[in-house]
């Protein structure tokens, strides 16, 4: 099933990629389709963020994630690069499990 | 051939940078790997999303909402969704490519944010076809041994959460969500749609207020077009 779902998705995805190159250039190039599609990735990051940190399963929770997150926001407010973030998050949360 | 120095100039300027990007997308490729074993996928599922999706926010993606407890198919969802701006990189790069053949099938493999980004950025088609080939060979090498040895050192961790890689999705997410946020608009829907996510979040599958929120901006996109 997992192996499914993965192939699933690459081909979807590699299909996208494909269809930009291919589809005749005024179906993408509809104002809705344009002003659309790049809110897609801003709204979908930002949910998997508040999700991420603030649940377990179907709960909501408030755990050292997010502490973890608020390192991770100064590290990018600070221009830090994308490994020291997500180095910086995980560190975070294993030192407030230690204590 | 006046123009020959400056063409290899330019080459060099491309090569630099594109193995700069290369580098640095390596190094983020390593966190992708770590976190895709620690979500429970297996080293070779982890290392055919990074040869076969080869686009990095919907990796992510598909692997954490697998990690926090979604099906594989919400997960599949959120990465086919979260890939719908290649389709649009790709209309403003099929003037610059090869339109026929299997040079184009090839190279939409290849359409992803940061070829795009060096595509466009050029003054002559063929310094645009050199840049899209030369950052995409550079970011998939480097991006799949990113990802190889980021799933290796992972497997030799017996628990994932006493290295707090469970706290290192939404860190991801985060740096990979910053660059988009740079005005008013783009925070206040980043907001609104962290909250809608979390308001549905006790009462449908985990993964699903993902695609929620999808079909909300949507409709937020279409209808502010009109009005």
């Amino acid at each position: 099933m997992m192996w499914a779902g993965v192939l699933v998705a690459c081909a979807a995805c590699y299909a996208l990629k494909l269809a930009g190159l291919s589809l005749p250039a005024r179906v993408l190039e509809d104002a809705r389709v344009q002003r659309t599609v790049p809110l897609v990735p801003i709204a979908l990051l930002a949910a998997l963020v508040a999700t991420q940190t603030f649940s377990t399963g179907r709960h909501l929770v408030l755990d050292v994630r997010a502490v973890a997150l608020a390192v991770a926001i100064v590290a990018v407010l600070l221009r830090a690069p994308f490994l020291v973030v997500v180095a910086a998050a995980a560190a975070t949360a294993a030192l407030l499990r230690l204590l | 051939m006046a123009s020959t120095r400056t063409w290899s100039e330019t080459r060099r300027g491309v090569i630099r940078d594109a193995l700069g990007i290369g580098i640095a997308s390596g190094a983020y490729a390593i966190s992708f790997g770590a976190i895709s074993t620690a979500a429970g996928l297996s080293l070779l599922q982890t290392c055919a999303l990074s040869v076969l999706m080869f686009t990095g926010a919907s990796q992510f993606a598909l692997v954490g909402v697998i990690g926090a407890g979604g099906s594989v198919w919400a997960g599949a969802a959120t990465a086919a969704l979260l890939g719908s701006r290649n389709a649009l990189y790709g209309v403003r790069l099929s003037s610059l490519l090869e339109r026929r053949g299997w040079k184009r099938v090839l190279a939409a493999h290849f359409v992803i944010d940061e070829t795009t980004a060096m595509a466009i950025a050029r003054d002559s088609p063929a310094a645009s076809r050199f840049a899209f080939w030369a950052t995409g060979v550079a970011l998939f090498t480097l991006w799949n041994l990113g990802t190889l040895f980021g799933a290796l050192a992972t497997h030799l961790v017996p628990d994932p959460k006493v290295l707090g890689l469970d706290a290192a999705p939404p860190a991801a997410f985060l740096a990979l969500l910053a660059p988009r946020l740079r005005a008013r608009e783009p925070l206040a829907l980043a907001l609104a749609a962290g909250v809608v996510a979390l308001v549905c979040l006790p009462f449908v599958p985990a993964g699903v207020p993902l695609l929620i929120v999808a079909v909300v901006v949507a409709l937020f996109g279409v209808l502010r077009t009109r009005g």
